[in-house]
């Protein structure tokens, strides 16, 4: 069983576009979103949800105004801004530490378990898909996409798929971190464009900092052919593999307004280049 | 509001991609008098486009602890009040010494095992996290943080960033995607909030999650509509059904794509860009009575 994630660094470069395509490609795996507080792929997989479990993770303070003198104590001790200055909790801000309750002389503060989301297992027709709905202006992101990581290399190993296949976030931090963490492949996609390309290196900096193999894809291509001049140039010189470019093409946006993956919905070039991209990636 | 305080105008947009930079560089260089903050820290692109001459560069730090060893006596409390689990503590058996681990990605550096450790062991070093830079572009003032690589927590940096918010000024702040902490630490503090979309069904899915950010956090808002002439009607109607105003709307262009490709500021290229941004400015101030 391999796990292929795809990522971007910067966002909105056709990630899901991308994985959604190979949600239909691919045979005998199990699909993953793990962009959690900007999930999207549902919206091309049409799940219908079986299991629906909560996520708790970290707990949150909670003041008791009747037992609290104002001593400050808590205030001088949070490093989070999370306390106002007539004792609130800004929940927002409150990262759970439990400093404060710690500190506090008259135990008016206690820790609250915090529901942070939601996962769940679905059946789509392209086969089982687990995905995650973060609570909010929540935190703890990277320990969600942990979670259904977990369960879905599990979910794998039982039904003996082949492949996990991920929807990764964009940026380069925690949520990426984790899901980075144990897979076989990185497919990087990007688009030529100078944020593309700034932001295609620092996720592939940080794919090799986990020793992680690399791929990558340039996508809309054609609207800046010396922008994707030098991307290739940059594989070349990382020695990581281009493995496909796909040109712009308003069919893209009509397929995700149907509600259907580029390679389902038109059969044109895009969806022969996809396939060339899925053989490369098993490479 | 204080009196001679300017506004707080951060751009946001739940969806990756759909032209936050875009809006934030093009509204700064309309406006006068412009402070302006990347805290898309973890990947920071308005410097490509802003070219600033960054005249000073910090190093952005978090406090993480450090044990000395000849004042442990290997107790543990450390470890049982991390709420992170990312301590370790092993005690000292028959003849071999306690050791003390700390697992450096899982600390958020808030201090507890430094202030509740019974034998005064435990002091805080720092760990560097980022980097800010601070410079100069055109009449702009230009502030950005850029994350470590393999640096897992992000707003530690942006806090860092936005200690440098210059009251005095008008204060743009480019945010990051998502709608989790990256993205509240950006946003919390700020007068308005600009939500840049696009008019496709993940467009809309984002911005109904970051509209739900806002209402949240209590931060009046507009959404302005990039690609506009491309997707579906699903955005426009929501705004409406919702009552959410539409600031502007950008029309998709090969013109607008090839000069960011490269780095070019539209309102360089199309000055009618700048009224449309200055009276969206005149709009907003006027509307928040400022």
């Amino acid at each position: 069983m391999k796990q292929i994630l795809v990522i971007s660094g910067k966002g909105g470069t056709g990630k899901t576009v991308v994985t959604a395509s190979l949600a239909a490609l691919v045979n005998k795996k199990v699909m993953v979103d793990c962009d959690v507080d900007a999930a999207d792929l549902h919206l091309l997989l049409h799940p219908i949800i079986k299991e629906r479990h909560e996520f708790k993770s970290g707990k949150r303070a909670v003041i008791n105004k009747n037992a609290c003198q104002g001593c400050g104590r808590c205030l001088a001790v949070c490093r989070y801004d999370a306390i106002t200055s007539n004792y609130r909790i800004e929940e927002f801000s409150c990262e759970g530490c439990a400093l404060c309750s710690r500190v506090c002389p008259c135990n008016a503060i206690r820790m609250e378990e915090n529901t942070s989301g939601e996962w769940f297992l679905s059946d789509t027709q392209y086969g089982p898909f687990i995905h995650a709905k973060l609570g909010i202006a929540e935190e703890n992101s990277g320990k969600l996409v942990a979670k259904i990581r977990q369960v879905a290399k599990e979910l794998a190993e039982q039904q003996q798929l082949d492949y996990v296949i991920i929807d990764g976030p964009p940026g380069i931090g925690c949520p990426v971190i984790a899901s980075l963490s144990g897979v076989d492949c990185a497919v990087v996609v990007t688009e030529p464009t100078l944020s593309g390309l700034h932001d295609a290196e620092r996720v592939m900096d940080v794919a090799q900092h986990f020793k992680t193999p690399v791929k990558l894809i340039v996508n809309k291509y054609d609207l800046n052919l010396s922008m994707t001049d030098q991307i290739e140039s940059m594989c070349q010189k990382r020695t990581v593999p281009l493995i496909g470019k796909l040109g712009f093409d308003k069919k893209v946006v009509e397929a995700m307004v149907e509600g259907k993956s580029i390679v389902e919905y038109a059969n044109g070039t895009l969806s022969q280049e996809l396939r060339n991209i899925w053989k490369k990636v098993q490479d | 509001m204080l009196k001679g305080k300017k506004m707080i105008i951060s751009i946001a947009s739940g969806k990756g991609g759909t032209g936050k930079t875009t809006v934030a560089v093009n509204f700064a260089l309309s406006l006068k008098d412009v402070q302006f903050l990347d805290c898309d820290v973890e990947e920071p692109n308005a410097h490509l486009f802003l070219k600033p001459i960054i005249s000073e560069e910090k190093k952005a730090y978090i406090p993480i602890p450090e044990v000395d060893e000849g004042k442990c006596n290997y107790c543990g409390q450390c470890r049982d009040v991390c709420a992170y689990n990312a301590l370790a503590v092993f005690p000292a058996k028959d003849d071999k010494k306690g050791h003390w681990l700390l697992f450096q990605n899982l600390c958020h550096g808030c201090g507890a095992c430094r202030l509740l450790c019974p034998q005064g062991a435990i002091k805080e070093v720092d760990k560097e996290i980022g980097r800010i830079g601070i410079g100069q572009s055109y009449d702009i003032q230009f502030i950005h943080g850029r994350l470590n690589i393999g640096e897992a927590m992000s707003p530690p940096l942006i806090r860092q960033v936005k200690q440098h918010i210059n009251p005095t000024k008008t204060v743009i702040i480019d945010a990051p995607p998502g709608t989790s902490c990256p993205v509240i630490t950006t946003v919390k503090g700020s007068d308005y909030c600009i939500l840049v979309t696009e008019p496709t069904p993940f467009g809309l899915n984002d911005l109904i999650l970051a509209v739900e950010v806002l209402r949240k956090l209590q931060i009046p808002f507009g959404v302005v509509i990039n690609r506009a002439d491309l997707g579906d009607s699903g955005v426009e109607k929501y705004c409406e059904r919702e009552g959410i105003p539409i600031l502007m709307r950008i029309p998709f262009s090969k013109k607008i794509a090839v000069l960011y490709s490269t780095g070019i500021p539209i309102v360089q290229e199309d000055p009618s860009y700048k009224e449309k941004f200055v009276r969206l400015f005149e709009h907003i101030c006027q509307t928040y009575k400022l």
